[in-house]
């Protein structure tokens, strides 16, 4: 024992001598560190300067552009497939070449991404999109050190408070595609009812959720009131994998889903584990991202899905024209930029198309409300005011202001008629 | 009737070392030219321009090849940590969960002293508890194998889970923003907590760190009696205890070592590479290290060059996948190919073929 005590206050005293020794190096580079970070500070200034120099019509050459995307999966997965259809349609659109395009495929959620992005940077991109939550600290990382090239990250809601210039959120009104999904699966509630397969007290739908944030439970809300607007009897219940990605979570959770007597499954998880489960247990399901008919091709009715193309476009031409981008963008239906898959003939219920495009239309026109304070209680009342961590109030003229303030999601809240089950 | 000849396969009984390694030499270039076979096979694409996207992704500018040094320098760390448990033939496969409490300890520190001791301590302080917090959690296991003789690698197994779900509890308290399931970029505004630069190099410090420790591992090994002591215990406890070596000691001393080496290389992840803690921090490290120790038969020089060829592998593979959309599955089967040449070529350093020409 004597022996271990000598050898640990060894140990000890090494380590402490290594660190003294290192302390003094560490302050001069402390204060290198200090002088360097002067100088950043004034290079924002001058970027930002060169901004709005910009903003009058500077840009890039279409030739010298180069666009970079960080994607957290591959094609294999719904997510990210949606993300590079988008990539790609802009490419087309704009007419780049397959050089002009960088691609970081499965790139984690840790300081992979930091890497990535600077890489990209590196390598002259002036662009750089992120598309997963998880990667936003680390792109705002990547933003503070290169202020002269644009960050842009899909569903984050921290660009607005960083007070980097180069730094961007996008998402869409995502929860207009996920209402219009859900009308189809109320129709095919009813349906089931009008056949008498289920009565209109078990007309319960389970939803397979991935995380319980804002964009998950505003997903499930949307949905929900889709259904409720064709099927009023309709109830829901939502279990959480927590994960994003992950097949057999999915397929599991729908399962169980199944095996509580849910009629009809819905998804907010990026793979085909739940259409898995419900094809072969004969269950409606409503998918998300890509069409679910190949995985269900009797059972999927349609997904509700985002169409990425009109912000890559948006964004890679401002870069190209030499215009800011907006710190917060958010479209929905009106600009194409949601949308639902085609709708399984063999599936959905009779008359389906029409309502949907009736329903389109008042989205698009402004005439529907998704989140209509009339249409939803909580705890049986309607609620007239609700306010985030900010302070901002979301509730007004009758409907709650879903994506206008940030373009991350805010809707936070469960409504009567869904059990949300957090394990 | 028939020219016979046979083929014997006799054990050599000591080789040269420049002889060792031109068989590995050869291994290699011939790995490659399998390799490039499968790669032009599968894809019709030419392997040279392949080899030369991996090497441009792990080394091609000095970004690059800094995250290569810096991901090498915490799989060698690991490796190192390994190396006494399983000289010892304790099968410690914990180096998982004891990296993620070593990181957990320093992430802790970071958020909680982060902005209010001066860099020098703070830094002190992370050291000795990420070792700390390795050594309880490789002694546990070690104390139950010495008293009890539970069985060390379901133990070590378990314990990684364990790690996790701490972790998972402590992201509960530590998420920010609230909400997001994840801690983040700690004090990203200050940087308080994160490893500092030395001469100018981000990871200077990480380098430093890890190289102090290969050659004390190396030295300790080799040289020191107690290093001795671990291989004996390894070889036989009878043996051990006949040269009055006490063996409940070593066992729990050693993996004391262990456990706490693996915590230093939490220390080096969270402090100095990612700046957050999550469960995926060790990120199966620890289970690619025992591959890099067993690989370099514990040689702690050898493990270098393992463990930069594993890593090289893998930043060469997200190069790859956006070069040519070969995803991360073709960098893996260009590794398997490659170390199952350099495995094979183990047996024709020890062993020779001869061809003998048979009688009538």
């Amino acid at each position: 024992m004597k022996k271990f005590m000598a050898l640990f206050l060894t140990v000890l005293m090494v380590a402490s001598l290594a660190a003294c020794g290192g302390s003094e190096k560490k302050e001069t580079t402390a204060s290198a560190e200090t002088a360097g970070e002067t100088e950043a500070v004034e290079a924002t200034g001058e970027a930002a300067g060169e901004t709005e120099a910009a903003a009058t019509g500077e840009g890039v050459a279409l030739e010298d552009l180069k666009v970079g995307f960080i994607f957290v999966g591959d094609e294999n997965e719904g997510y990210t497939a949606a993300h590079y259809a988008g990539a790609k349609g802009m490419q087309e659109a704009l007419g780049l070449s397959d050089d002009q395009i960088i691609i970081k495929w499965t790139i984690p959620e840790d300081e992979t991404c930091y890497d990535a992005a600077v890489d990209l940077a590196d390598q002259g991109c002036q662009i750089i999109f992120a598309n997963s939550f998880g990667h936003e600290s680390y792109m705002l990382q990547a933003a503070a050190e290169f202020p002269d090239v644009e960050f842009c990250h899909a569903t984050g809601y921290q660009a607005a408070g960083s007070g980097l210039a180069n730094m961007h959120n996008y998402f869409t009104s995502v929860y207009e595609s996920r209402y219009v999904s859900g009308v189809v699966a109320g129709m095919k509630l009813n349906e089931m009812i009008a056949d008498g397969t289920i009565t209109e007290d078990t007309a319960k739908i389970g939803y397979v959720g991935a995380f319980p944030y804002a964009e998950v439970i505003s997903g499930f809300t949307s949905f929900f009131l889709g259904v409720r607007s064709q099927c009023p009897s309709a109830t829901m219940e939502v279990k959480y994998t927590n994960s994003w990605a992950s097949f057999d979570l999915e397929k599991e959770c729908a399962e169980s889903l199944i095996a509580d007597n849910c009629v009809l499954i819905s998804q907010h998880a990026d793979t085909t584990g739940a259409p898995t489960a419900c094809e072969a247990a004969g269950v409606p399901i409503v998918g998300y991202n890509i069409s679910m008919i190949e995985t269900a091709p009797t059972c999927a009715l349609t997904s509700a899905s985002i169409n990425w193309e009109p912000y890559y476009e948006y964004a890679v031409q401002s870069v190209i024209d030499g215009t800011p981008i907006a710190t917060d963008w958010c479209q929905g239906y009106a600009d194409g930029a949601d949308k639902i898959t085609e709708l399984n003939e063999a599936a959905v219920a009779e008359g389906t198309a029409e309502k949907v495009a009736e329903v389109e239309a008042a989205i698009i026109d402004g005439s529907l409300k998704v989140f209509d304070t009339s249409t939803w209680t909580v705890n049986g009342e309607t609620l007239d005011s609700w306010t985030d961590d900010f302070g901002n109030e979301y509730i007004s003229d009758g409907y709650f202001h879903e994506s206008e303030l940030a373009s991350a999601p805010a809707f936070a809240i469960i409504i009567d008629g869904i059990t949300a089950v957090t394990e | 009737m028939f020219k016979e000849s046979s083929l014997h396969i006799a054990a050599r009984d000591s080789i040269v070392w420049w002889k060792a390694w031109l068989i590995r030499l050869v291994a290699v270039l011939l790995s490659l030219i399998v390799c490039a076979i499968v790669i032009f096979g599968l894809t019709k694409m030419n392997p040279v321009e392949v080899y030369k996207g991996i090497f441009d992704g792990a080394l091609g500018t000095t970004r690059r090849t800094w995250v290569t040094i810096r991901d090498t320098m915490v799989l060698l760390i690991i490796a190192i940590g390994l190396t006494p448990a399983f000289r010892m033939k304790f099968w410690n496969i914990g180096a998982e969960g004891q990296v993620l409490v070593g990181g957990a300890a320093t992430a802790a520190l970071m958020i909680y002293c982060g902005n209010s001791l001066p860099t020098p301590v703070l830094m002190i302080l992370m050291f000795v508890a990420s070792m700390a917090a390795g050594v309880v959690w490789g002694v546990i296991p070690a104390v139950f194998k010495a008293y009890f003789n539970t069985n060390e690698t379901l133990f070590t197994l378990m314990l990684n889970y364990v790690a996790m779900q701490v972790v998972t509890f402590c992201i509960v308290y530590w998420e920010n923003p609230s909400g997001s399931n994840t801690v983040g970029i700690i004090n990203s505004s200050t940087q308080a907590g994160w490893l500092p630069p030395l001469f100018g190099q981000t990871y200077g410090w990480n380098v430093v760190i890890v190289m102090l420790f290969t050659v004390g591992m190396y030295i300790y090994m080799k040289y020191s009696k107690q290093g001795y002591a671990i291989a004996v215990v390894g070889e036989s406890q009878n043996t051990a205890r006949y040269a009055r070596i006490n063996v409940k000691k070593t066992i729990i001393r050693t993996m004391g070592i262990s456990g706490g080496i693996c915590g230093i290389a939490g220390f080096l992840l969270v402090s100095g590479a990612s700046h957050t803690i999550s469960t995926s921090t060790a990120g199966g490290r620890g289970f690619t290290a025992i591959i890099v120790a067993w690989l370099s038969k514990f040689n702690a020089f050898v493990m270098i060059l393992v463990s930069f060829f594993l890593v090289f592998m893998q930043k060469g593979a997200i190069q790859i996948a956006s070069q040519f959309k070969l995803n991360e599955n073709a960098s893996d089967i260009i590794t398997g190919i490659i170390l199952f040449f350099i495995l094979g070529s183990e047996f024709f350093i020890r062993y020779r073929l001869e061809v003998t020409k048979g009688h009538k």
